[in-house]
């Protein structure tokens, strides 16, 4: 739909503010690597020389280590299990006709909304009733629950966005579910399966609350950091290993979410031409 | 049967059969087949949210006896929410704050979603994820970088002081409620815009033409035409970031001070040095009970706009 | 090829969505190698039939044979049926080889047997050397020819056509139309054709069964479609058609009479079956079986009338005669036959006749 000309004039003040509205959304976050090169151990201006001693700091600190490596051992498993079970449950609220889809959609949605501090603390209570133990599965279980969410919410519009006579036709050639999954729909939701693994990822790798409230004696990165924010003299590190995380967690988030819209724009034309 | 070309019949022959008694019933009901698919993500959801909040549930009504519990169920946790004006304090405050943010949230986005919508032509994705973008950089950095910023030898009292224009640091900067606010707005200002885009980009252009050949001009259009049909979406947005700032536990506590705590603080609290988890599981339970209650003026608020524009 | 039995049964099936009845009670019988279509207007169930023959939904009541065998729980990769359609269905993220190819993966057949077997495929749909061509490279026409081409390869009993030609435009679609028949003709199967277009349901059709809102209204060969309606409902939605009410009067087994408002008294040649003495009925008649002329003809049935307005249409012209005891005009179609050649009596008075054995008895509706 495009605009008649009239609409579509320029405006400068609001062309202004556009710029101001960045400046102010990336600002503070920019702020994070500046100082975390900044030769003090305090945080403020004027800046006072270039150093990278606050990431060598790191390097040669264990807890660092151990927690990134719990990290990580947290968010691969979650990923991928929150995007197959996505997959599963993305699948089957376009393609059947089940009853009380629209309930089962916004129960699944549910996390998304609902502030995180409450799952976490309605989950300990759970673990303690059960007496489970807190370590990194909890962790990971409370993660999974985080990121389905998103998972269904990034599969979704994938599934819609190709037709289901293609399955049909899948069927009709001969061939039954499973070869059809992999065979037809597996490489037409590729781009949504590869956005979700990589967010979801993220999202684990960045998750605080349920970390928080969930984590035994091994913890993940975010909980170190915030340990590390009650020591001043440790502030500089705290930047610096906050850098990292962002200059880590951006390249994939930009390329889940391109490839995500991406996929999207492309396939629409083409169901557009047909 | 005319042969088509030279292809081996039996090698394309499928076999009529039919299959097993599972298949044949998966087959003929469409429903048993979806939720047999979505049965470990709702399986998942049910033992990591459902059973949670029972449980939850079931222990607000317990009270702390020493370092265990007395499981007799009492109305005793509510009562106290109910008598004791810190714990109504702390609510008002919690909505009040996280209200004040919604508003600065969606204020500030309005604009910049209509920007988008309206006056950008090319490369429109390109915007939407710059913009998104930082909601996906960690909750906790992004928090983080305000107390870089609002410290007391923060960004903002050190250049201050470093320009001559004050003498001592501004002790109000941070662990204030304001400082607080400032953040969530800040923090959930990449969300807001999507919803707000949304309902913006859905606005029939033809009906801003005819507007204007009514004899509408910029102004009025916008006001008559391009809000209200709008409306959906600010409300959409103001419930997303409503919702989960009410129940934020990092920003105050690492923003907030004695004077911004919030109602998240308190329950962490509970569940942790205050130890008293029937108090705890109170307060959660009556945080969810305001979100249901909030989630239903939302919907009946949809309904009504939506009810207006059809 | 033994075109008399019933390879396709359909029996008293019906079709819930929801509380929604998008099939009702349907049965139909279609003979092996026939060309059969379904014709009704959007909405009236025919995708719906379809995919109950294809297997995509299972029917809600009432069972399908194939070749002799109950299709009830037969998920569509085993029935030997193919389709074609309504959009194609062409997988956009392979080229036409391995689309065409795509249900011989089973066969487990070498390759170059595989590539083979398509290249005379795409021999037979007039595109050789696609093969390597993308799906999102090909034209409508040409995607429409590859579906053909995939589901042919398998040498399915039954191949289900839906819409197959309605995303094409006119001059293509009526190339496509006659060269579907050929290939039918050529490769003997049966073909099982959905579409809304009566013209191409005629032309194309061995029979064809017409459908609304979820039911069959008829079956029959294209002329007996069109010279012998059996509703109203039929009688409008293939071609024009006149109605006019009328009572019936039986002569014993001599025949009938009508008496309609507007032409008269109809001698019947033959009384029609169902109907009652006394009952009332409709006559129908097509605008080309009138003709108009300007002295009363006395070899046939023929009223008075005067001609109310006129449509000229190139190779015919419509002409609307408004006669006594009727508010709605008569509708005339007649050829030009000659060049600028007025219509006859165009100033004035003109007599309308018909043949008898033109006129066609339906139920009062
Ligand atoms: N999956 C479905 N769910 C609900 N209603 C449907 C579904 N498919 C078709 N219908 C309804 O059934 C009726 C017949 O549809 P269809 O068979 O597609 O008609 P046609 O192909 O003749 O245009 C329509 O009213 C349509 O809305
Ligand atoms: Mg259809």
């Amino acid at each position: 739909m495009s605009a008649p000309t009239f609409l579509r004039r320029p405006n400068r003040v609001l062309s202004v503010y556009a710029i101001l509205f960045l400046v102010a959304l990336y600002f503070p976050i920019l702020l994070i690597p500046l100082f975390s090169f900044n030769d003090s151990i305090y945080v403020r201006f004027p800046l006072e020389g270039f150093t990278t001693e606050w990431f060598g700091q790191l390097w040669d600190r264990q807890p660092v280590w151990d927690s990134l490596w719990a990290s990580v051992k947290v968010g691969l498993p979650v990923s991928i299990l929150s995007t197959t079970l996505g997959v599963l449950a993305a699948r089957s609220i376009t393609r059947d006709r089940v009853p009380g889809r629209s309930a089962v959609v916004t129960f699944i949605m549910l996390p998304l909304v609902i502030p995180t501090l409450i799952f976490g603390v309605a989950l300990l209570a759970l673990l303690s009733r059960l007496g489970v133990p807190l370590s990194l599965y909890t962790v990971a279980f409370g993660h999974l629950i985080v990121c389905l969410p998103f998972s269904v919410a990034t599969l979704l519009p994938r599934f819609e966005g190709f037709d289901r006579s293609l399955e049909q036709a899948s069927a009709d050639l001969g061939e039954n579910g499973w070869w059809t999954f992999w065979r037809v729909t597996f490489p037409l939701v590729m781009p949504g399966i590869v956005a979700s693994l990589l967010l979801t990822f993220t999202i684990s790798f960045d998750e605080f609350i349920m970390a928080f409230f969930l984590s035994g004696n091994e913890t993940t990165l975010p909980i170190y950091l915030w340990t590390q924010l009650r020591f001043p003299q440790q502030f500089p590190s705290v930047l610096a290993l906050a850098s990292l995380l962002i200059l880590f967690s951006l390249p994939l988030i930009l390329i889940g979410m391109w490839i995500s819209r991406l996929g999207l724009h492309e396939n629409t034309t083409k169901g557009a031409k047909t | 049967m005319t042969q088509t070309s030279s292809i081996d019949p039996k090698v394309t022959s499928r076999p009529t059969r039919t299959s097993g008694r599972i298949a044949r019933l998966l087959y003929r009901n469409e429903g048993l087949r979806g939720y047999l698919l979505m049965s470990p993500t709702l399986i998942i959801l049910t033992v990591g949210v459902i059973i949670p909040f029972l449980i939850l549930l079931v222990i607000s009504f317990w009270t702390r006896a020493g370092v265990g519990f007395d499981t007799t169920p009492s109305l005793a946790n509510y009562a106290r929410v109910v008598n004791e004006p810190m714990f109504g304090i702390l609510l008002g405050r919690s909505f009040w704050m996280s209200g004040i943010a919604t508003v600065a949230t969606i204020a500030i986005c309005y604009p910049m979603a209509y920007f988008v919508a309206f006056h950008v032509h090319r490369n429109k994705m390109f915007w939407l994820i710059l913009i998104t973008l930082p909601f996906w950089i960690s909750y906790l950095l992004r928090v983080f970088a305000w107390r870089v910023i609002l410290g007391y030898e923060g960004v903002i009292n050190s250049s201050l002081v470093w320009l001559g224009w004050i003498k001592a640091p501004l002790e109000f900067l941070l662990y204030s409620p304001t400082a607080v606010i400032i953040t969530l707005t800040h923090a959930w200002a990449a969300f807001a815009i999507l919803p707000l885009y949304v309902s913006l980009e859905k606005i029939d252009k033809s009906l801003l033409v005819a507007a204007t050949d009514l004899g509408d001009g910029p102004v009025a259009r916008f006001f008559r035409i391009t809000l209200p049909l709008s409306m959906p979406g600010v409300i959409a947005a103001s419930f997303l970031i409503f919702i989960p700032t009410t129940g934020d536990y990092i920003t105050p506590a690492l923003l907030g001070g004695p004077d911004g705590m919030m109602i998240g603080n308190l329950i962490q609290a509970q569940f942790g040095s205050i130890n008293n988890w029937p108090m705890g599981a109170t307060l959660s339970i009556i945080l969810m009970l305001w979100i249901a209650a909030v989630a239903l003026a939302f919907l009946y608020l949809t309904r009504l706009a939506q009810a207006r524009i059809a | 090829m033994n075109g008399n039995d019933a390879y396709i049964s359909i029996r008293n099936v019906s079709k819930f969505f929801g509380t929604f009845q998008a099939i009702d009670d349907v049965s139909l019988d279609i003979a092996g190698g026939e060309f059969f279509s379904l014709l009704g207007a959007s909405g009236s169930g025919k995708t719906t039939l379809l995919s109950m023959l294809a297997g995509f939904e299972p029917a809600t009541q009432g069972d399908i044979f194939i070749d002799g065998q109950s299709m009830d729980s037969v998920p569509p990769n085993h029935r030997p049926v193919n389709t074609v359609f309504q959009n194609y269905a062409i997988f956009p993220h392979l080229n036409v080889r391995d689309n065409i190819a795509y249900g011989l993966r089973k066969a487990q057949l070498p390759r170059a047997k595989r590539y083979e077997m398509v290249d005379e495929m795409l021999e037979l749909i007039k595109l050789p050397g696609y093969g390597t061509r993308k799906a999102h490279e090909l034209s409508g026409g040409q995607r429409q020819r590859i579906a053909l081409a995939r589901a042919l390869i398998l040498r399915p009993k039954v191949l289900l056509l839906d819409e197959p030609l309605g995303a094409l435009d006119k001059q293509l679609r009526e190339q496509m139309q006659l060269e579907l028949r050929l290939l039918q003709r050529k490769v003997g199967i049966t073909f099982v054709f959905v579409t809304h277009d009566q013209e191409e349901a005629l032309a194309l059709s061995d029979r064809i069964a017409v459908m609304q809102g979820g039911r069959v209204l008829q079956v029959d060969t294209p002329a007996g479609l069109y010279e012998s309606p059996n509703s109203r409902a039929v009688a409008s939605f293939i071609g024009n058609m006149n109605f006019f009410p009328g009572k019936l009067r039986r002569n014993g087994t001599a025949g009938a009479v009508v008496e309609t408002e507007g032409l008269g008294s109809l001698r019947l040649p033959q009384a029609p079956n169902g109907q009652p003495d006394g009952a009332r009925v409709q006559v129908a008649l097509r605008p080309e079986k009138f003709d108009l002329s300007v002295t009363k003809p006395d070899d046939r049935p023929s009223v008075e009338g005067r001609l109310a307005n006129a449509a000229y249409m190139g190779e015919r012209s419509h002409f609307y005669i408004a006669i006594d005891g009727r508010e709605e005009p008569v509708a005339v179609s007649a050829q030009n036959r000659l060049r600028f050649g007025a219509p006859p009596g165009s100033e004035g008075k003109l007599w309308l006749s018909w043949s008898a054995d033109a006129v066609v008895v339906l139920d009062a509706e």
